[in-house]
């Protein structure tokens, strides 16, 4: 006789990835590692400026894509900067780095460092006193030990 | 159909000392010499085709990371468009958006750094997660079932094996964009340690970072502007059944394809008709399997650069091939042959070989 099948949905068989991962070792490569040394040793921003249209990357690269140039001269920039856009988050992530959870609630901002054509990304401090609005004065507050990385930074708040 | 040209090419140095730099600055390299070659700006470009895996690059979309350094910056009026496989195949997407008719000229650019993951890890991610993975096989230890069954079938001996690397090793050490730049003796090659039987240590292509880049033209362009074009006469490409699932003492896919642009540029005799060959082989017995499937016989003019065998970065070895193919046609290769009129170049991608494309080239 033809066995009909006759699975339960708790019958079906799921395979877990377990404990797997990919360990990457990403270049940051030379411009990038002038970066965040100067951050590290001196708590300074610098970005590169493109020698046709001006603009000034932060973070800094070697190409300006839109002229198609390389970039060489270095500026400083920041570290005051305003906020263009903020989010407070209510849901907690796991830092990648760390794999440890951020504690809720945290801000996530685009903030234009003084002097910088381009965005620069961090957390933005939650402050009941201070509701953030888009074009306020922001200023970095940095990590006592610093490893030449973004946490470096800890967050951005109200200058 | 009007022909297309290669009109520029461009290489990094390949090897694990490019370890301090990203994606971004191979690709930009690689660009900027191609565009130097043809004699061009980034201006005469009018789309572009990227050859990236996410897997390899360990982030998604990996072709975004290199947009500005191969002058795909959004918004520059640039068609941009990306092939998860070998950068062979991204030129033949190339070659196909010429000849479409929308575009003068194309610009195919393939990356990839073997420094920054774990290739064992990464490769052992091709297999099926239900089936295979947790088996633990990687692209070395497939490569090795494949190398099992095809000596035995055709009793090719290691000694035969041995050769090829030595073959490739010696010329391998006169290209100044290889990785692995030393000779060696068929005695140290046999004396090699094994790694997965039957493939020993020396059988296994070097892991390399690099880049490369090739700018394709249409016949009026290529005439006008190209002091040095090289035709494409014939191309075929083949996908075969997945690993696991054909036999591995053979490559349907390869004969295929190059049954395909053999009929193209109208070769019946490839060993006679054929000057220069330039094979992507992981392995050194991959070089005996894909000439047999090729149909051709003379080793002396096969992978004259060194092959893969002296230099390899994934995704880019394929367009790697077409590049030192173009400059035997050019009388510019580092290990140049006399009298090259017409080459082939091949490109492959997958476990044992699943895809391969093949080129007839011209000068």
């Amino acid at each position: 006789m033809v066995q009909k099948n006759r699975l339960k949905r708790s019958d079906f068989i799921f395979i877990e990835s377990g404990e797997a991962f990919q360990p990457f070792q990403y270049s940051v490569g030379k411009e990038g590692s002038r970066f965040f040394t100067e951050l590290r040793d001196h708590k300074k921003f610098f970005g590169l400026k493109c020698p046709s249209c001006k603009k000034v990357y932060v973070p800094p690269r070697k190409v300006c894509g839109p002229c198609f140039k390389t970039m060489e001269e270095w500026v400083e920039v920041g570290p005051m900067g305003t906020l263009s856009a903020f989010t407070i988050l209510r849901f907690p992530f796991i830092d990648p780095e760390t794999g440890e959870k951020k504690p809720v609630p945290y801000g996530y901002a685009f903030i234009l460092l003084d002097g910088a054509s381009t965005q620069f990304q961090h957390f933005l401090k939650v402050d009941p006193d201070w509701p953030p609005t888009i074009g306020i004065r922001v200023k970095p507050v940095f990590a006592e030990n610093r490893q030449g990385k973004l946490s470096d930074i800890l967050h951005f708040e109200a200058a | 159909m009007e022909p297309v040209a290669i009109i520029g090419v461009g290489q990094t140095v390949f090897g694990s000392n490019r370890k301090d730099q990203t994606y971004a600055d191979l690709v930009y390299e690689a660009t900027t010499a191609a565009l130097a070659d043809a004699e061009l700006t980034i201006d005469h470009i009018d789309n572009i085709v990227t050859a990236s895996n996410d897997f390899f690059d360990g982030r998604t979309i990996s072709s975004m990371a290199v947009g500005d350094a191969c002058g795909a910056a959004f918004g520059n009026g640039k068609s941009i468009s990306t092939v998860e496989g070998d950068g062979s195949f991204a030129a033949l997407y190339g070659f196909s958006r010429i000849l479409s008719g929308s575009y003068e000229t194309t610009l195919v650019i393939a990356h990839s750094k073997s420094s920054e993951g774990d290739l064992r890890l990464l490769t052992n991610a091709f297999f099926d997660p239900l089936t295979e993975r947790s088996l633990g096989l990687d692209w070395v230890s497939a490569a090795a079932l494949q190398a099992r069954v095809f000596l035995k079938e055709k009793n090719i001996s290691n000694i035969q094996c041995g050769n090829v690397v030595v073959k490739n090793r010696a010329s391998g050490a006169k290209n100044p964009k290889a990785h692995v730049r030393k000779p060696l003796t068929i005695d140290e090659a046999l004396r090699s340690p094994l790694l997965s039987a039957p493939l020993k240590e020396t059988d296994v292509c070097p892991s390399s970072d690099g880049a490369a880049a090739l700018i394709l033209a249409k016949e009026s362009f290529a005439r006008k502007k190209s002091p040095h074009p090289i035709w494409i006469r014939g191309m075929g490409l083949c996908a075969d059944a997945p690993f696991g699932e054909r036999n591995l003492a053979e490559s349907k896919a390869l004969r295929l394809a190059a049954q395909k642009a053999y009929q193209m540029a109208g070769i019946d005799q490839p060993t006679k008709q054929i000057d220069v060959v330039e094979l992507s082989e992981q392995f050194s017995y991959q070089e005996l399997l894909w000439m047999e499937e090729l149909n051709y016989q003379n080793s002396s003019r096969v992978n004259l650069s060194g092959g893969c065998l002296s230099a390899h970065a994934w995704i880019v070895s394929g367009l790697a091939r077409m590049i030192e193919a173009s400059l035997q046609l050019r009388g510019q290769a580092s290990n140049q042959a006399a009298n090259v009129k017409r080459a082939l170049a091949h490109g492959q991608y997958g476990l044992c070989g699943q895809s391969h494309s093949v080129w007839v080239l011209e000068n």
